[in-house]
C-alpha cells in the first residue's frame, strides 16, 4: 500500500515508485496515489514506515507527536515533511514536555532521531524522556484520576444537566485503538536505556560545534544556524532520508528536534533587542529548514520562547514560515493562576495555525477553547469548561473577572478565520 | 479555477482581461485557494505562465491543480508553464557547489536587489522568436508570496522595485498580467509588509482579500472575500466598485454566497 509524502520521490510514468539515484534537482517531483487497491501492491514497492499512518482525507503521511490529544486537534497526526512550532510558555515547562513526547515516539517507533540544542546537552535530554505506557495501565491512570475527582463530589451524575453526562470530554480514540499509531507515556518514570540505544540518535550541542570558524556558505546567518543547517543536510543526504540511497529497502523517518530556537544562546539576539542585529537570519533559518524538509522524509519540532521576542514582526513572520504552530500559555505565577475559573487547569493551548498541503482546506478542530493540565503521570488536554459560579456572594466585580477571562479565550481560537473584535454574548 | 469566482470577476477563460495587475491579500487566514484559482484559470485560458512559488512545493500545487483540472506536469514539458520553486534553489544555494546560477542571489547577502529574480522571469515570458512561443495567448506573471521575500531580508522598497520592473514588462511591454499575494498585516505589527501592501495596493487594478470573519471561528464559513476594483486604465476616473462575498472551502471547490446567506444557515 502506497502512501503520499509531501513529495520528493521522482515518478516514473505510470511505473513503479522507485527513487531517483542522487535526490537530483532536476527531477520531476510527485508522489503516489494511494492505489485504489490497497493490497495488490501492483507496480509500487513501497512498504509502509512503522510509526506512520496516512490520513484519512488526502492520504499525506502523518507521524505522531507523542501525544494523540495533540494528534486529534492536529488532524491526525504531523505530516511528514513539515514544521511544528512550538510557542513555549513562560518558564519552558510545558513545552519542554511536549518536546520531550515528541522524541520519546520517535523511540518507540525507530525512527532515527537528531537533536539540537544550545543549553542542554543532548544525551542528557535523551535521559529524561517519559516511559511508555501499556494500554492496561493508562486505562489504569485515568480510572485513579476521575475516582480522586468523584471522592470530592457527592451527586457524579448530573441531575439537572443531565444531557452534558455523555458529551465527551475530548474526542479520544483510546489506547485500545486498532492503529497502533499515538502511544501514551508516563511522565514520572525515565525511559530504560536500552530502548533509548535501540534507535540512532544524532547530537548537535552547539558549545561542541562552534569552535571551528564556519569555512561554509552561510548567507548571513549566524554561526551556529549556518552549523546546524549544514549537520542537518548532512545527515539527510548521508542516511538516505532524501532518496539518495535507492538501495535501502527500508526507510525510515528523521525526527529533528531543535530546543529554544532564537534564544540568545544561539546567537540570535531576536530576543534580547527591540531592533536585533540578526533581524532576518532565524527567518532564513526556517526558510532553508522548510526546504529541506520538503526534499526529505523527515518532521521536525522547534520551541521558540516567542514571549520574549519584542518585534511582533518577527512573530508573525515565523509563524507564517512554519506549518503547524501550536502555543502554549501556562498560568505559573501569572494572574490567572489565583482566577478560580483556571483552577483545574495548568494552562491554556492554542493551535494557532494547521498546514493546507496538497489540498485546498486543511483538518481543523472544532474545539478552539482548550486547556492542558499536567497530573503526576499523564498530560492531558481537554475542552476549557468554565465551573459554576458558586461562590457565596455572587457580585458583580466577580461577574466582570468572568468576563474579561471570557474574552483572553476565544481571542486564541480560529486557525480558519480570526475576528477582529470579540463579541461577548 | 472557481467558476462562482469567475462569475463575479466577471471574466471567463475564454475572454480573460490583458495587462492587469491583481493583488491578493490575506489576513488572518490562508488566502492560498485565490493562488491556485488564478494557477489554474490562466493555465486553462492558454497563456504562458510564469510561477515563482517561494513558499511550497511544486508537487503541492501539483496535487491541488489535479483537482481543479490542470496537469502542471503537462504544462511545465509544454512550455507553458516555467516554474521557479524558491525552497528547492534555496537550498542548492546553500548546499550546492558553487557554479549554480544564482538566481536567488539575494538570499546569500541582505540588502540586495532583486535584479537576478527579475532577469529570470524577463526570460520566461518574453518570447523567444520560435514558432510555438506565439502559440500562447498572453504571458502571465504569479508570484506566491511577496511576504516571505521580507522575511529572506530583502527589503520592501527592492520588492516594490521588483514588481514595478515586472508590471512595465509583463503588462506594459508584453500585454500580459501579474498577480501577486501579499500578507496583510497591522501597521503596528510589521510596518514593512504594511508599507508593501498598501503601496502595491494603489498599484493594483483588482484587489482581492480574503478575510476571516469579524465573529470567529464557524464550520460553515470560512471567510470573507473582498473584491475591489479600481478603474485606472481608465480615461475618466471610474468609481471603484467593491463588493463583499463570504466563501466555504471544499475539496474541490469554493462555493461563494452573500454575507449571511450562507447554506447552512438557510
Amino acid at each position: 500500500m502506497a502512501a503520499l509524502t509531501t513529495g520528493f520521490y521522482a515518478a516514473s510514468k505510470g511505473g513503479a515508485g522507485d527513487p531517483t539515484a542522487g535526490g537530483s534537482s532536476g527531477g520531476k517531483c510527485s508522489f503516489r496515489r494511494k492505489s485504489p487497491a490497497p493490497g495488490s501492491g501492483g507496480g509500487v514497492r513501497w512498504r509502509s514506515i512503522a510509526g506512520t499512518r496516512p490520513s484519512v482525507r488526502n492520504g499525506q503521511l502523518l507521524v505522531s507527536a507523542g501525544l494523540p490529544a495533540l494528534d486529534q486537534l492536529l488532524g491526525g497526526g504531523l505530516a511528514v515533511g513539515t514544521l511544528l512550532l512550538i510557542e513555549e510558555d513562560k518558564y519552558n515547562i510545558y513545552s519542554n514536555l511536549l518536546f520531550k513526547y515528541f522524541l520519546a515516539e520517535g523511540i518507540v517507533c525507530g525512527h532515527t532521531l537528531l537533536l539540537a540544542s544550545a543549553k542542554e546537552d543532548p544525551d542528557d535530554i535523551l535521559q529524561e524522556l517519559p516511559e511508555p505506557l501499556h494500554d492496561d495501565k493508562y486505562k489504569k491512570e485515568l480510572d485513579e484520576v476521575s475516582s480522586h475527582k468523584s471522592q470530592g463530589e457527592l451527586d457524579i451524575s448530573m441531575k439537572i444537566a443531565w444531557r452534558y453526562q455523555n458529551l465527551p470530554k475530548m474526542e479520544q480514540d483510546g489506547p485500545g485503538s486498532s492503529s497502533r499509531f499515538g502511544h501514551y507515556y508516563d511522565v514520572s518514570k525515565r525511559m530504560s536505556q536500552e530502548m533509548i540505544h535501540s534507535v540512532k540518535c544524532h547530537r548537535f550541542f552547539l558549545p561542541e560545534e562552534i569552535t571551528s570558524l564556519p569555512n561554509v556558505e552561510s548567507c548571513a546567518l549566524t554561526h551556529g544556524y549556518t552549523k546546524l543547517l549544514h549537520s542537518i543536510q548532512r545527515i539527510i543526504s548521508e542516511e538516505g532520508f532524501n532518496g539518495s540511497c535507492p538501495q535501502k529497502k527500508q526507510k525510515n523517518i528523521l525526527r529533528i528536534g531543535i530546543q529554544s530556537l532564537g534564544s540568545p544562546l544561539w546567537g540570535d539576539d531576536i530576543c534580547c533587542a527591540d531592533t536585533p542585529e540578526h533581524l532576518h537570519s532565524l527567518t532564513k533559518f526556517l526558510y532553508v529548514l522548510r526546504g529541506l524538509l520538503r526534499m526529505s522524509l523527515s518532521t521536525c519540532i522547534i520551541t521558540v520562547p516567542s514571549h520574549l521576542i519584542q518585534n511582533k514582526a518577527i512573530t508573525a513572520r515565523i509563524r507564517n514560515l512554519s506549518d503547524t504552530v501550536v502555543g502554549l500559555e501556562s498560568f505559573l505565577g501569572g494572574e490567572k493562576e489565583a482566577n478560580s475559573l483556571y483552577k483545574d487547569f495548568h494552562g491554556l493551548i492554542h493551535i494557532h495555525q494547521i498546514p493546507r498541503l496538497n489540498s485546498l482546506i486543511g483538518d481543523v478542530s472544532d474545539m478552539k477553547d482548550l486547556a492542558f493540565k499536567l497530573q503526576r503521570k499523564v498530560f492531558t488536554i481537554e475542552r476549557l469548561h468554565l465551573p459554576p459560579d458558586l461562590s457565596d456572594t455572587v457580585s458583580r466585580s466577580s461577574k466582570r473577572d468572568l468576563v474579561e477571562s471570557a474574552k483572553q479565550l476565544s481571542l486564541g481560537c480560529s486557525v480558519m478565520a480570526g475576528g477582529k473584535e470579540h463579541l461577548d454574548f | 479555477m472557481f467558476p462562482e469566482l469567475n462569475n463575479l470577476l466577471n471574466v471567463s477563460p475564454e475572454k480573460p482581461e490583458q495587462g492587469t495587475f491583481t493583488l491578493l491579500c490575506n489576513n488572518k487566514t490562508d488566502g492560498s485557494f485565490l493562488v491556485h484559482h488564478f494557477l489554474s484559470f490562466y493555465l486553462k485560458a492558454n497563456c504562458k505562465v510564469c510561477f515563482v512559488a517561494l513558499l511550497q512545493s511544486f508537487s503541492h500545487y501539483n496535487i491541488v491543480g489535479q483537482k481543479l483540472g490542470v496537469n502542471l506536469i503537462a504544462a511545465r514539458d509544454r512550455g507553458q508553464l516555467v516554474f521557479l520553486e524558491g525552497l528547492k534553489s534555496t537550498v542548492e544555494i546553500l548546499f550546492g557547489s558553487e557554479e549554480q546560477p544564482n538566481t536567488l542571489k539575494f538570499f546569500r547577502e541582505s540588502d540586495t536587489d532583486l535584479k537576478s529574480l527579475f532577469e529570470l522571469v524577463h526570460k520566461a515570458l518574453t518570447p523567444s522568436g520560435d514558432g510555438d512561443a506565439a502559440s500562447w495567448k498572453f504571458p502571465v506573471l504569479l508570484v506566491d508570496d511577496l511576504s516571505v521575500l521580507l522575511s529572506l531580508g530583502v527589503r520592501a522598497v527592492a520588492v516594490l522595485d521588483f514588481i514595478q520592473s515586472c508590471r512595465a514588462t509583463v503588462c506594459w511591454q508584453l500585454k500580459g498580467n501579474v498577480v501577486a499575494l501579499v500578507h496583510d498585516s497591522d501597521k503596528t505589527e510589521d510596518e514593512e509588509n504594511a508599507l508593501l501592501m498598501n503601496a502595491l495596493g494603489h498599484q493594483s487594478s483588482l484587489i482581492l482579500r480574503a478575510e476571516g470573519l469579524l465573529t470567529g471561528f464557524c464550520k460553515d464559513v470560512h471567510g470573507q472575500l473582498k473584491i475591489l476594483w479600481r478603474g485606472l486604465q481608465q480615461p475618466k476616473a471610474e468609481q471603484t466598485r467593491s463588493l463583499i462575498y463570504q466563501y466555504k472551502i471544499q475539496d474541490k471547490n469554493v462555493t461563494f454566497f452573500a454575507k449571511g446567506l450562507s447554506p447552512a444557515v438557510l
